[in-house]
């Protein structure tokens, strides 16, 4: 579930309206998450794992410690930059695995119909039934963390949505509209779905994107915070709020720059994304 | 109405079925069986009475059908913990969890449709405006980080409620809290787009029109219309209370179900974890079934058609 | 000299089901139709809204698939749709659309359009592409300028004339417009129709014109047949038809497209209710609206009978071609 715009305006104003100043910050506030998880080497002060006994639970403001350190003595900045590159790399591939799927499967169950789309109707009624985290909780308990699992489990999340969306549009493309006149054409189905039908869904799919996106972050920190998503010395945002939480009364900054951080992206997605649906598509 | 709700017994049945082969195949993906449900160090005549028991010595099919069998007796192993049955563990768990669930979607329904319908009704005032920030704050911060900024709040700063415990009905204040207000949020700006939707429709205006009251326009065609679309996400609240409740168990050391899900996680419990797995499921299934029959009964177009969604 | 199009007996029911558990409904929308086209002539389909002749019409180019009966193209049948085979006898068989909207894709320039036939079928380089664009666009009167244009940014009128330059663009020898100029307005039908009458002259085109428009069927079409729940009840030279009708539908539907001249009492008003393929009268299936019902005509359904100069009926109340001329 992500922030829908309510009171979404009227074509005339929509076009008229400028970029308001909530999603100018937004926009700005990602650029620099992502400019964090591309130049992380550069900006980061220390190495995430260089403890330093002698400067334990640094509060925020120490000179070269800005975000003040931990309860080893690590420096709360270089964790925290580097967790946002686990946390925003995690949630990316993850995005683009529940899409690539849910598209394949969305347009596998518009081109057979019958059988193939009852499967999917099925998995889809299997993903409602459990809980994303409790899903992911059993198979991560069944077969240990890993980096790579945890990708391809939160590749999981979200599918559906894509698949319901671009089954609904490939349909109607091909009842009467011009998949229908492609394919009198001559063209083979590859032709139809990734030239034609593919490039017109894709404004709706990069929308549902910008909701599956934060709710991903959302799910890896949690999944981190228990302390069964990403492992040390690996961090990431959810992490940090997990180990963090034993310190809430000493060094609350341990746990709180995170969190701080975790609500703006999503908050900023949220918003950015909310923005660019009233632009691109105003009917999801 | 009959083929309706045969239908959607049938799917529901379906849904069951497709959660207990995704069991089957992880617990056959990682392992023999045996030895992930009973754990190790179990005697040999315990580990061969089991594998009698679920067939495991029998062609794939067939334990596949012992399984189902099995699962169905309530028969998921035993916790590697005490050799205690697997379901027992979790029943004596699940008490605590509703006192924290319960609460929780009554204070999410008490709160968020009204203020949904509230802000719908006056709209673009300051009240209306205040929902949707707050219905905003509700979807962006996750409840393991609300939690403990209430923890650090109302316990650690203000020192007036528990930060962790169940000994007494102050110690539920803090997680019931956390688990409500997000789903609060998200119910408020659904209610409030569903009842903005119906408010547009022709024959409210036509209602209005006609010199109906507004009073009398509200409450006799707009609520009874935009009840349809909130029900409908009811059932997905009760989804994210049973994840909620994984993650507030956890920050609170409250008792429930979700915390031994998190121990028997961490300590590869598997047959507590695959336990919980399908009562969860059934939960759900039972929950959106409910939402979905009175859904057929709210709105009547779809006793006919039973379209799938 | 061979038929382009030979199709024999269709029969093409559909199977509705009224929700997930529902009782299936079968629709016979095409119900044992055969009909020949020649190269270079034009076959009007006319009927009211449900007779079955855009379900004709996809039988005919292999979209949809005929439950019995044949379609045979230029002698070869027609293979299984979405077969290579299919696919590329496309190159020879086209088709022009009701809505040219909703045919073009709204992401892709006119030239982008034009081109992907030629792109599809292999057919010649990247210089020779462009120069058969820029011809086609002329033949179909669109100016080289509104190549780079988009969908959305033309009229409607121009919209149809990009569908047909698209057809037209593998130089295919048959072409079946399904209602082409029905969702144009009024001023805009008559250009688009002359302008399918000059190319199906100029190119030798054999064409299956679907249209409820009985005027512009006659104006265009060198035969006609007229459809009723899914059968061709009358069929023959255009002219002929239109000025002696022998089926009872045929001289309702005629009568019914007002004439200066004629007075309006003398039009024949159909009685009941208009046609339901799904509950489809026994007997001839006209005969609950028919001003000339028999008991026959609640019996037994009428077949389709010569009635002389190349022109078929199918009721039991025109009398065979023996009885009135000799063949």
């Amino acid at each position: 579930m992500a922030v829908t715009n309510l009171n979404p305006p009227l074509p005339a104003e929509r076009r008229k309206a400028r970029m308001p100043l909530t999603v100018q910050l937004s926009l700005f506030w990602l650029l620099a998450m992502v400019l964090c998880a591309l130049f992380v080497d550069v900006l980061r002060p220390y190495p995430i794992t260089q403890m330093n006994l002698g400067t334990r639970l640094a509060a925020p403001g120490t000179p070269s410690h800005w975000l003040g350190t931990d309860e080893l003595g690590r420096d709360v900045l270089s964790r925290l930059i580097q967790s946002v590159r686990s946390s925003l790399v995690i949630a990316f591939g993850a995005t683009l695995i529940s899409a690539f799927f849910g598209t394949l499967l969305g347009f596998m169950a518009a081109k057979f119909r019958g059988v193939v789309e009852h499967v999917v109707v099925m998995l889809a009624d299997f993903q409602a039934a459990l809980p994303f985290l409790i899903m992911s909780l059993a198979v991560l308990a069944f077969f240990g963390s890993s980096m790579l699992l945890l990708v391809c489990l939160m590749g999981f999340y979200g599918w559906e949505r894509y698949a319901r969306i671009t089954r609904g549009l490939a349909i109607s493309a091909s009842a009467q509209g011009y998949a229908a006149a492609v394919v009198q054409l001559g063209a083979k189905p590859a032709r139809v779905y990734l030239r034609h039908i593919l490039p017109n869904v894709a404004s709706t799919l990069i929308v549902s994107m910008t909701l599956t996106f934060p709710e991903i972050i959302l799910m890896e920190s949690s999944l981190s915070f228990l302390g069964l998503g990403v492992q040390p010395p690996d961090t990431s945002l959810g992490n940090m709020v997990g180990f963090g939480r034993e310190y809430l009364t000493t060094a609350p900054w341990i746990m709180l720059s995170p969190a701080v951080v975790i609500v703006l992206t999503t908050l900023a997605i949220s918003l950015a994304g909310d923005w660019l649906r009233d632009r691109l598509d105003p009917t999801l | 109405m009959i083929r309706f709700v045969t239908s959607r017994l049938f799917r529901a049945g379906l849904t069951v079925l497709s959660v207990m082969t995704f069991a089957f195949v992880v617990l056959r993906m990682s392992g023999d069986p045996a030895q992930v449900l009973l754990g190790p160090d179990v005697p040999q005549n315990v580990v061969q009475d089991f594998r009698d028991r679920w067939g495991l010595d029998d062609p794939i099919w067939q334990q596949y059908l012992s399984y189902l069998r099995a699962m169905l007796h309530g028969d998921f192993g035993l916790s590697m913990r005490d050799r205690s049955p697997a379901i027992d563990l979790v029943m004596q768990r699940i008490p605590a969890t509703l006192q924290l669930t319960i609460p929780a979607l009554i204070l999410q329904l008490a709160f968020g449709i009204p203020a949904g319908i509230y802000a719908a009704l006056k709209r673009g005032t300051l009240a209306d405006r205040g929902v949707i920030v707050t219905a905003i704050v509700g979807f962006t911060v996750p409840s393991f980080v609300l939690g403990l900024l209430l923890v650090l709040i109302f316990a650690v700063t203000l020192g007036i409620l528990p930060s962790g415990g169940a000994s007494s009905w102050q110690h539920a204040i803090l997680p019931v809290l956390t688990m409500s207000i997000g789903g609060i949020g998200v119910l408020a700006r659904f209610s409030r787009s569903a009842m903005i939707e119906v408010m547009g429709q022709p024959y409210i205006r036509t209602a209005s029109a006609k010199g109906v009251s507004w009073g009398d326009v509200v409450r006799n065609h707009a609520l009874p219309n935009a009840a349809v679309p909130i029900v409908t996400i009811v059932g997905f609240m009760v989804g994210s209370l049973i994840a909620g409740a994984i993650i507030v168990e956890t920050i609170f050391s409250w008792p429930g179900m979700g915390r031994l899900l998190i121990v028997s996680v961490t300590n590869r419990d598997l047959a507590v974890v695959q336990c919980i797995l399908l009562l969860v499921a059934a939960v759900m299934v039972v929950s959106n079934l409910t939402v979905d029959l009175l859904y057929g009964w709210l709105d009547p177009r779809l006793r006919q058609t039973a379209p799938a969604h | 000299m061979s038929q382009l199009l030979d199709a024999r007996g269709l029969v093409r029911v559909y199977t509705a089901r009224r929700g997930l558990l529902g009782r299936p409904a079968r629709v016979r929308a095409v119900d044992g139709v055969s009909l020949r086209v020649k190269r270079g002539e034009t076959l009007g389909i006319v009927g009211e809204s449900g007779s079955g002749k855009s379900t004709l019409g996809r039988v005919l180019l292999g979209i949809d698939a005929a439950q019995k009966g044949t379609v045979h193209i230029d002698g070869a049948p027609m293979p299984a749709f979405g077969t290579p085979g299919w696919r590329a006898l496309r190159a020879r068989i086209q088709m022009v659309y009701q809505d040219p909207l909703a045919a073009l894709d709204r992401r892709l320039s006119v030239a982008h359009q034009l081109r992907e036939p030629l792109d599809i079928h292999h057919l010649g380089d990247g210089e020779s592409r462009s120069a058969r664009i820029s011809e086609v666009m002329q033949s179909v009167g669109l100016r080289p300028d509104q190549a780079g244009k988009f969908p959305h940014e033309l009229s409607g009128g121009q919209r149809q004339r990009v569908v047909i330059a698209r057809a037209l663009m593998t130089e295919p020898e048959l072409l079946v417009c399904d209602e082409p100029v029905s969702a144009l307005d009024v001023s805009i039908q008559a250009q688009v129709v002359n302008l399918l009458a000059d190319l199906q002259r100029d190119r030798g085109l054999g064409m299956v014109f679907i249209s409820h428009d009985l005027k512009v069927v006659r104006n265009l079409c060198d035969r006609v047949a007229v459809m009723y729940l899914g059968r061709i009840v009358e069929e023959g030279p255009a002219e002929a038809v239109f000025a002696d009708p022998r089926h009872p539908y045929t001289q309702a539907l005629i009568s019914s497209v007002p004439q200066p001249g004629r007075a309006a009492n003398s039009r024949i008003i159909l009685q009941g209710e208009p046609p339901d393929p799904g509950n489809r009268p026994p007997g001839c299936a006209f005969h609950p609206r028919c001003p000339m019902a028999e008991d026959s005509c609640r019996r037994a359904i009428p077949e389709t009978r010569a009635v002389g100069g190349a022109r078929s009926a199918a009721c039991h109340l025109v009398a065979p071609a023996a009885l009135t001329e000799p063949a």
